[in-house]
């Protein structure tokens, strides 16, 4: 009897040792991303986008890359930061991811900053847009864009095509105070003057009492910043307000005319004016693969979110690629430094300085096109850098 | 005078240490070592539990409902950060102490707003006063680093002994101890003379008023001493996490904090920490499992507590236990 136990517990442990090496095995064999996203709350749709494209990018180049086997690891923290941190650190410490990637809000980037350090995991941040982000950890790179690239092009194009008078409305948050604060630098400076200037809540998408406001103050032009997402939102009670047939015009960082939402905007977004990265209209072969797939595998449009989340795990595989399957911090994020390629926005490359996105900004006005409403690009501004870091 | 003294003695029974209390603390202090991989998720169980177990003492002992309890957790939360910002206050059981009076100032100042009205108007506005705070905490920008949340937060090591890893084991230690410490201090408030009138006043106010409890103050004392436990809860939040932004205050926090004491059960104190275990684990399970709907399962597992009865699972679970209890315990029994 005691035997048999003692064989028993022989057994079972000369199992675990073997399983456990097998397992050993296989973590060398396989790179983990763990991929923070809100897939539910208010920016859920931040999340799935994102999630929707780094599966498509793993459907068309396949999971193996360098040798290794890619494994992402899905977590939603419903953009609460402490939910954020919580599941970057478990995905760190218990499940030894290499890279953590993802995070929709710029509060989550922030809270997994300092494990980014600490681990000396390469965290890629996907969507969210605050400039200083990138200088809170030398682990962070960046494939989204900054609100500066896309205010201060808006505030250039708006002073030159007449536009004297603006109001603004922006959300109370990182984000929106770094879209005004560019846009009013770079409009004021070519003589614009800002008549109003208004905050809305983040939490509370009800914009009529603002619109009243900014219609009483009669500008030209109204510069709008609210998150992707609360676009579709804004729209619905700028027409209801009446504000479609005022003669006032909607400008602002794209955020607003996200694809995603555009086409249920009606057409009282026709005819709006924003600087952004990208559009689902832009003429590229890359871009209309891109879109072509996209809408085939989920029956939506793709938004920037999702190229946000595409370029993400290209800059992911490349860098693997370049470092031949070594998947420590360091050698991943000089690999990913300076790096270089085609998006589906156009052509990108990652500041070696600062590890953010330099990009194109377009000048695109919504119009109809087979039906359907779009973001036309009419003006190209290249390889624009973070403002927020150029000044320094 | 014989009934008089039946109330004495089961109030003295139950004021009793039980087997079964013996044994969820030692499976708690277990926990350190079994799930040396969960120590995050642990920790925020502490944290939520003592978080719940101040919703309890207020709920499930004076009767008076909350919907915006974050509001001291919060209080509680950026006090910790503040004080560990700025540096006023390093030692982190100190800035504990802090932030948990500074969180019972506010509960003392709004108790006089929450006493006057009824069930309703008692959740309309502890939901207002969490709204101003977040709020306030927005506008307040330069001092709460607003949507961003507070930066830069460095906790000190606890006494200057223990540091802060990443791995979580000393904050979820940590977090253990102050639990510990206040549940125990909860227990005996709860079996006193002051936390038997306290149910008197629950089941009837006037009838407690007239046999000379002084109901007011009582309710103010207990709603006090709640948002001390929920401060020290928001400290310790801040403390493990190095985090204070918005989301304390949140309307949803607030909620799940009901939703915890709905599973756990109110009124016996081990209700909060049982349902913020259950609560925690069903979300970690669920949210791995399907990250974009999780949160349907987790509602269709309340709607299912609610209508099986938290009862009648609690003997569908003790069933096997006791049966093998029984079965230990017979042959003694029939010796004699």
């Amino acid at each position: 009897m005691f035997i048999r136990q003692k064989m028993m517990i022989q057994t079972a442990a000369a199992g675990l040792l073997l399983g456990a090496s097998a397992l050993a095995a296989q973590a060398q064999d396989t790179v983990k991303i763990g991929l923070i996203v809100p897939m539910t709350g208010g920016q859920a749709s931040t999340g799935k986008q994102i999630d929707n494209a780094v599966k498509l990018y793993m459907q068309q180049h396949g999971d193996t890359v360098a040798g290794k086997k890619i494994e992402v690891i899905l977590k939603d923290d419903a953009a609460v930061p402490d939910n954020t941190k919580r599941l970057a650190q478990e995905l760190i410490v218990n499940d030894k991811v290499n890279i953590i990637a993802g995070f929709g809000v710029t509060p989550a980037a922030f809270a997994a900053a300092p494990l980014a350090t600490q681990a000396k995991v390469p965290e890629v941040v996907m969507a969210a847009g605050t400039s200083v982000i990138t200088e809170k950890s030398p682990y962070i790179v960046r494939t989204s864009f900054t609100l500066g690239q896309s205010s201060t092009i808006i505030g250039d194009w708006a002073v030159k095509n007449g536009i004297k008078k603006v109001a603004t409305l922006t959300s109370d948050y990182a984000p929106g105070h770094d879209a005004l604060k560019f846009f009013k630098e770079h409009f004021t400076a070519g003589g614009g003057q800002i008549v109003e200037e208004v905050k809305v809540p983040l939490a509370n998408p009800d914009f009529a009492p603002f619109l009243q406001r900014m219609k009483d103050a009669k500008p030209d032009a109204m510069f709008v910043f609210v998150p992707a997402g609360q676009g579709g939102n804004f729209m619905k009670q700028y027409a209801e307000r009446g504000l479609d047939k005022s003669g006032i015009k909607v400008i602002g960082p794209g955020d607003v005319m996200d694809d995603d939402l555009l086409n249920g905007m009606g057409d009282s977004a026709l005819g709006a004016v924003t600087a952004h990265i990208y559009s689902a209209a832009h003429p590229s072969q890359v871009n209309k693969d891109f879109v072509t797939a996209y809408k085939k595998a989920y029956n939506q449009r793709p938004g920037f979110m999702a190229v946000g989340g595409y370029d993400g795990i290209h800059l992911i595989y490349e860098a693997l690629k370049k470092t031949g399957g070594k998947a420590d911090g360091d050698s991943l994020i000089a690999a990913m430094k300076g790096m270089a390629w085609e998006s589906p926005r156009g052509p990108i490359s990652i500041d070696p300085e600062t590890r953010d996105i330099v990009q194109n900004v377009y000048i695109r006005k919504v119009e109809k096109k087979d039906g359907e409403l779009y973001n036309v690009e009419f003006e190209t501004f290249k390889d624009v850098k973070d403002p927020g870091k150029t000044k320094k | 005078m014989s009934a008089d003294h039946g109330v004495g003695e089961i109030s003295l029974r139950r004021a009793r240490w039980g087997h079964g209390e013996t044994a969820f603390w030692l499976i708690a202090i277990a926990a350190i070592f079994v799930f040396s991989d969960r120590y995050l998720i642990l920790t925020e169980m502490a944290w939520l539990g003592l978080f719940a177990l101040s919703l309890d003492l207020i709920l499930g002992y004076a009767g008076i409902v909350s919907l915006g309890h974050a509001a001291f957790f919060g209080v509680g939360a950026y006090c910790a950060g503040l004080l560990a910002v700025h540096g006023i206050v390093k030692e982190p059981v100190l800035a504990l102490v802090v932030a948990g009076c500074t969180a019972m100032v506010l509960g003392f100042a709004t108790s006089f707003l929450v006493i006057r009205g009824s069930e309703l108007s008692q959740l309309m506005v502890t939901l207002g006063i969490a709204l101003l705070l977040r709020e306030l905490a927005n506008k307040f920008s330069d001092i709460t680093g607003g949507f961003d949340g507070l930066q830069g937060i460095v906790i000190d090591p606890i006494l200057g002994l223990f540091a802060f890893d990443i791995f979580g084991k000393v904050g979820f230690i940590y977090c253990l101890v102050v639990l510990f410490v206040l549940f125990l201090l909860a227990r005996l408030i709860v079996h006193s003379p002051f936390g038997l009138s306290l149910r008197a006043i629950r089941n009837n106010p006037l009838r407690a008023a007239a046999v000379g409890i002084p109901v007011n103050r009582r309710l103010i004392a207990i709603y006090t001493l709640s948002a001390f436990y929920a401060g020290i809860a928001g400290a310790l939040f801040t403390q493990t996490t190095a985090l204070a932004s918005l989301d304390v205050f949140s309307f949803e926090r607030s909620a799940d904090l009901l939703l915890v004491l709905v599973i756990g059960g109110a009124g016996y104190l081990y209700g909060g920490l049982i349902g913020a275990v259950v609560f925690r684990v069903l979300q970690d399970l669920f949210s791995s499992w399907t990250p974009q709907y999780w949160q349907f399962w987790i509602g269709l597992v309340l709607v299912l507590i609610v209508l099986i009865g938290r009862e009648r699972m609690y003997r569908g679970v003790m069933w096997l236990p006791r049966l093998a209890m029984r079965r230990m315990a017979s042959p003694n029994r029939s010796t004699p």
